[in-house]
């Protein structure tokens, strides 16, 4: 790979709950992410995805504490918290968010909010920043004209457009997107996918697409990581994540998912993912895994480089444990 | 000789659309939202029918006006051959317990502070089915039987919060049939639910159709449908552009929208990746219906003649099979 844009290493987020006690909602994600590459991170709702791309941003509220780094480029954003952080928001890093209904302002024109970020960095302001945020709103199919609407005014998929030309406006490298079509029919999110698709290819944006939404993965990314209780369990090019998984979390992750031309029976996933409150003591997937032995009950499976760009957290992969099983 | 549930005939729906003072005083013409126009099926008993569409394409209305829920404006929906489409509302209670609806978010639907076995029960207390709390009781555990919560005992004191999401939902499904209704109207069962458990509930609904449930599923998923349904019905803009057997409508889709709503589908498999047919722009708003075809401003094969002549509902001449039937003139 060539040098990452954006290297994840070792992040860990730990939520205070009431009472003293904490939350340990991501245990240790590191990723490495090459310039245009489309990246999915998938799993289940509580598996920590939206917390980690948060924490990418800066975002995450008060009550949390994160440990770990995030190199943009090789500088690293969680080196002194906000004072860090602020520079590149929005400039080098930016984040379109699952309800676009609520992720824009409502009292204020979609255009002012397209400038609002140009004019924070700097990168341009007044006329030349309303030229700009209508360049920016036709690109993503939206008329330049309809740029003194308000949100109410749009559609859900509008809005989503705009969220993304908001995020778009000053040119950043990385482009998180937190189930950005979830809330869409689906006409709409293969409009959204599409348009997607085209500014990751015309601007070599890195895309991060977090979703519970498989197919979607499918459809739009390259590569993807599968996330289950905080941490990364899998990681590969999606063909391989489908075709040939090498944890069972994701083989059943995948075969729980109903394909419209497939004749395959869903099968659901017994039981629930663990608690982040209290130590997990083996491995986290062991209680609802179909292939678990005695090594999965006592101790936790780290996740190893298998081949040229695949991990994967599963004992099964260890040969030397696969000889006791 | 078929055994009929449910038949719905030129069901049509419509709602005011409140005018503003200024518009009232200039005596502008009432507008109204043409939610549901002029849709039929039936539903044969042990079937699975699922009603697909986009937002605002009118499977709800249409769900909602089968509970009577809302009133239809015209149109008939027969009961095992009985119009319930006038049935006055003090007469319904003894068709409520007919026909149960399950809705998409068993966070909302069920009352936190009822336990199970109150949740499941109170469905009996308003019909006054069961002579004691003990008859009561038994047909409570059979119904948490029937939805796959065993041991029954393990539940029955549990509150909601207590449950997850796919628990919740069986509950939901066992408050609905422990009322033994004909009919069970599922809109949206699944899409709150997480990944890996949508396939449990939905297994489950495929067996109680098995042991000679009807159901009706409102979803906006053609793979779910696709999966778990006898037929489909695809609905646009008001109308169902499309009906027919399940597989036969996902693999051989005839109208043009069912066929760019296919080619959209995400599918799991990264291999099968295609072509994709997007439409432009979004469903026309249902307050101006567009002329002939509605579905003739975005419809990529569309002649002079679609925005003139209003297609009808009929056997396609590419199908396999002549019930599988289109609303398009060119199929």
């Amino acid at each position: 790979m060539n040098s990452p844009v954006l290297r994840v290493d070792d992040l860990h987020v730990w939520f205070d709950l009431p009472h003293g006690q904490e939350l340990h909602a991501v245990q240790g994600v590191s990723l490495e992410l090459a310039a245009g590459e489309r990246f999915g991170l998938v799993g289940e709702s509580g598996c920590g995805k939206t917390t980690t791309i948060l924490a990418l941003m800066g975002l995450l509220p008060s009550s949390a504490s994160v440990s770990g780094a995030v190199e943009l480029d090789g500088y690293d954003l969680l080196a002194d918290g906000e004072e860090s952080m602020r520079p590149h928001r929005w400039k080098d890093i930016a984040m379109v968010f699952q309800g676009a209904m609520n992720a824009l302002n409502p009292v204020q024109t979609v255009g002012a909010q397209v400038v609002e970020p140009m004019a924070f960095h700097g990168i341009a302001d007044g006329d030349e920043a309303k030229v700009r945020a209508g360049e920016l709103l036709e690109m993503v199919g939206i008329g330049a004209d309809r740029a003194d609407r308000y949100p109410h005014e749009f559609s859900g998929g509008m809005r989503q457009r705009a969220a993304i030309a908001m995020a778009l406006a000053c040119e950043p490298k990385v482009l998180l997107a937190d189930e950005p079509t979830t809330a869409l029919d689906v006409m709409v999110q293969a409009q959204i996918l599409e348009l997607l698709t085209g500014l990751s290819e015309d601007l070599g944006l890195t895309l991060v697409f977090v979703t519970h939404d498989i197919p979607v993965i499918a459809e739009l990314c390259d590569r993807a990581a599968v996330m289950y209780a905080g941490e990364i369990v899998e990681e590969g090019p999606v063909d391989a994540l489908y075709h040939e998984p090498l944890h069972p979390y994701t083989r059943l992750l995948f075969g729980a998912i109903p394909d419209p031309l497939g004749e395959k029976d869903v099968i659901s996933i017994p039981g629930a993912p663990p608690r982040l409150d209290r130590e997990i003591v083996g491995c986290p997937f062991n209680p609802r895994c179909d292939v678990a032995f005695e090594r999965c009950v006592d101790q936790r499976p780290k996740l190893l480089q298998l081949g040229d760009r695949r991990r994967a957290a599963c004992h099964r992969n260890d040969p030397a444990s696969e000889a006791a099983s | 000789m078929t055994d009929t549930v449910l038949q719905v005939e030129d069901l049509v729906v419509r709602y005011p659309v409140q005018r503003g003072i200024v518009a009232t005083l200039r005596r502008q013409r009432k507008q109204q939202v043409h939610a549901v126009e002029g849709v039929s099926f039936s539903l044969e008993r042990g079937q699975m029918l699922a009603l697909v569409g986009e937002s605002g394409c009118g499977k709800t209305t249409t769900a909602q006006a089968i509970l009577r829920l809302i009133d239809a404006d015209h149109g008939a929906i027969r009961l095992e051959g009985r119009d319930i489409s006038a049935v006055p509302h003090s007469e319904l209670r003894p068709l409520r317990r007919r026909v149960q609806i399950i809705y998409q978010d068993p966070y909302e639907s069920l009352d936190p502070r009822f336990r199970v076995r109150d949740a499941v029960e109170e469905p009996l207390k308003i019909h006054k089915i069961g002579d004691s709390s003990q008859a009561r009781r038994s047909l409570v555990t059979g119904a948490l039987e029937r939805v796959g919560l065993t041991p029954p005992d393990l539940f029955l004191d549990r509150y909601p919060h207590e449950l997850s999401g796919g628990q919740r939902q069986r509950v939901a499904i066992a408050a609905a049939l422990v009322l033994e209704p004909e009919l069970l109207v599922a809109d949206e069962p699944v899409s709150m639910l997480d990944v890996s458990v949508r396939a449990g509930v939905l297994s489950l609904l495929d067996q109680l159709r098995r042991e000679g449930l009807t159901i009706l599923m409102i979803t906006h998923d053609l793979s779910t449908a696709a999966h778990f349904a006898d037929r489909i019905a695809v609905m646009y803009l008001g109308r169902v552009v499309e009906e027919g057997p399940a597989k036969d409508v996902v693999r051989n889709p005839q109208h043009p929208y069912t066929k760019a709503l296919m080619s959209v589908v995400p599918r799991p498999d990264p291999r099968e990746r295609k072509r994709r047919e997007i439409l432009k722009g979004e469903t026309p708003n249902p307050i101006e219906v567009p002329s002939g075809c509605r579905f003739h401003p975005r419809c990529p094969v569309a002649q002079d003649v679609c925005a003139t002549d209003d297609p009808e509902l009929r056997a396609a001449k590419a199908a396999a099979t002549p019930e599988h039937r289109s609303a398009c003139l060119f199929t």
